[in-house]
């Protein structure tokens, strides 16, 4: 097994490499459409309020497989024709910003109503009254389950094999089909997954802690 | 003759189908305290919220020094023009404080200054230190809200509003979420500020602070100004029966 470890390792940290950056890249789309959506489910507006709900509830109602699959197989034929790469940033991004555009949201609406209106009445703009006060409060409180999705992005990253994207699962599968020898290759693949996200998940507790503690303090 | 500066006409509000707010009048003339009292529910927290637009209001008319805020539906583009200049012109002081527990003290006098009127940062500094100094929170300055007692913060409270140089502070029951040995210390810079001229409005069951600082005391009641005069005069001479009775209730203990 050590020697079939060797054989494969040039594969599979190219694959690793690949789930990594699958995982912070669409995290960092899904970071910024899910403010946006956030602050369009909070707006006075219902021209922003409707749609981005609507986006919302789309999105969170059908599974990431088919979506991964739509923006991948059905785009194309609309004229939209994404490299697997850009495929599979996309649709990891709009599915976790649509779930952690929740998040977010509960996060603004956690700060209370005191502190916004304390900055109106210090004649603060809403823009101002979001950038100084409700986000640095509402950051601390999202920081902890933002962490949550990051490790469960980086795991759901293994749906894009399927779109043709050579990530760990993808090469694995790859291996595997060549040498027959499921048990040993899904079972190193099997312990990459759970080395990485059982730290990364015990890192977001203690940051969860932490914040909590430096909450709790003031 | 002292000059008007706020000027509230027939102002009518209702939560849904409720009124709670019937085509109230008030003059108010700069440099004046007036303090407004009544029973909880009276309507007295939400005529003064109306003043700054933090509540719509649904009749009748606000002109602050010159703006005039209108009813309810027309949160339009001019109302929130004229709300932005109304509120560089007067502060507000909340029951709860509503600091910005994620900033130092310092920060929160300094935040609006820098941000709404364009200040250089360390003349806001430099106003805000005076300020603090004022309240007698120099030594605080760099601690956190949550490190203070609730009097201390109701004090970073009043000075982060007065760094916007309001020409009127609103205060919205500031002692009543205090444990009553701190209710002293705030009243204390309250009384300071009415004493250096400063125009208030403040909503309070202190009646001792009512009598001894302000120039008038109206009396609301089911969103009606029942009684208004100085204070002498309606804490010893009430009119209205129904004055006498809120007084008789707040006044025995």
């Amino acid at each position: 097994m050590l020697e079939d470890l060797t054989n494969w390792a040039p594969q599979l940290l190219t694959g690793l490499g690949l789930t990594v950056e699958l995982t912070f890249g669409g995290m960092a789309i899904a970071l910024v459409l899910a403010l946006l959506l956030a602050l369009g489910r909070i707006s006075s507006s219902r021209w922003l309020r409707v749609p981005a709900a609507a986006f919302v509830e789309l999105i969170r109602g059908s599974p990431l497989l088919l979506q991964l699959f739509y923006i991948y197989y059905v785009l194309p034929a609309v004229g939209l024709r994404l490299s697997p790469i850009m495929a599979g940033l996309i649709g990891l991004g709009i599915n976790y910003g649509a779930y952690l555009s929740e998040v977010f949201r509960a996060g603004i609406v956690a700060v209370g109503r005191g502190q916004r209106e304390a900055a109106e009445s210090l004649g603060m703009s809403e823009g101002q009254t979001l950038r100084f006060v409700i986000l640095p409060q509402a950051w601390r409180i999202v920081i902890p389950p933002t962490g949550n999705y990051f490790v469960s992005m980086f795991k759901d990253t293994a749906l894009v094999s399927t779109i043709s994207l050579a990530e760990l699962m993808f090469q694995g599968q790859l291996i595997a089909s060549d040498t027959f020898r499921y048990m040993t290759i899904y079972s190193i693949i099997f312990v990459i997954y759970v080395v990485i996200s059982i730290p990364a998940s015990m890192g977001v507790r203690w940051l969860e802690l932490y914040f909590n503690r430096s909450m709790s303090s003031r | 003759m002292a000059k008007k500066i706020i000027e509230v006409q027939g102002l009518e509000k209702f939560y849904g189908s409720i009124q709670v707010l019937h085509g109230v009048d008030l003059t108010i003339m700069a440099g004046e305290v007036v303090v407004v009292i009544g029973a909880s529910g009276s309507g007295k927290s939400t005529l003064i919220r109306c003043i700054n637009g933090l509540e719509m209001f649904n009749g009748g008319d606000i002109l602050i020094d010159g703006y005039i805020l209108t009813p309810a539906r027309t949160n339009n583009r001019q109302n929130r023009e004229e709300l932005k200049k109304i509120r560089r012109e007067v502060g507000m002081v909340f029951q709860q404080f509503n600091l910005f527990p994620h900033k130092t003290v310092l920060e929160n006098v300094t935040l609006a200054p820098v941000q709404v009127r364009k200040l250089a940062k360390d003349k806001a500094t430099a106003g805000a230190l005076r300020l603090l100094e004022r309240v007698g929170l120099s030594d605080q300055v760099h601690k956190y809200p949550g490190q203070l007692s609730g009097g201390q913060q109701q004090r970073v409270a009043i000075a982060r509003s007065l760094a916007m140089e309001p020409r009127v502070m609103l205060f919205d029951e500031p002692t009543s979420a205090l444990d009553p040995e701190m209710v002293g210390e705030v009243l204390e810079v309250m009384r300071g500020l009415a004493n250096e001229g400063m125009t208030m409005i403040v909503v309070t069951h202190e009646m001792g602070f009512a009598r001894e600082v302000a120039d008038r005391v109206v009396y609301i009641d089911h969103g009606r100004i029942l009684e208004q005069g100085p204070p002498d005069a309606i804490f010893d001479n009430p009119q209205q029966e129904r004055t006498k009775t809120f007084l008789s209730r707040v006044l025995r203990h």
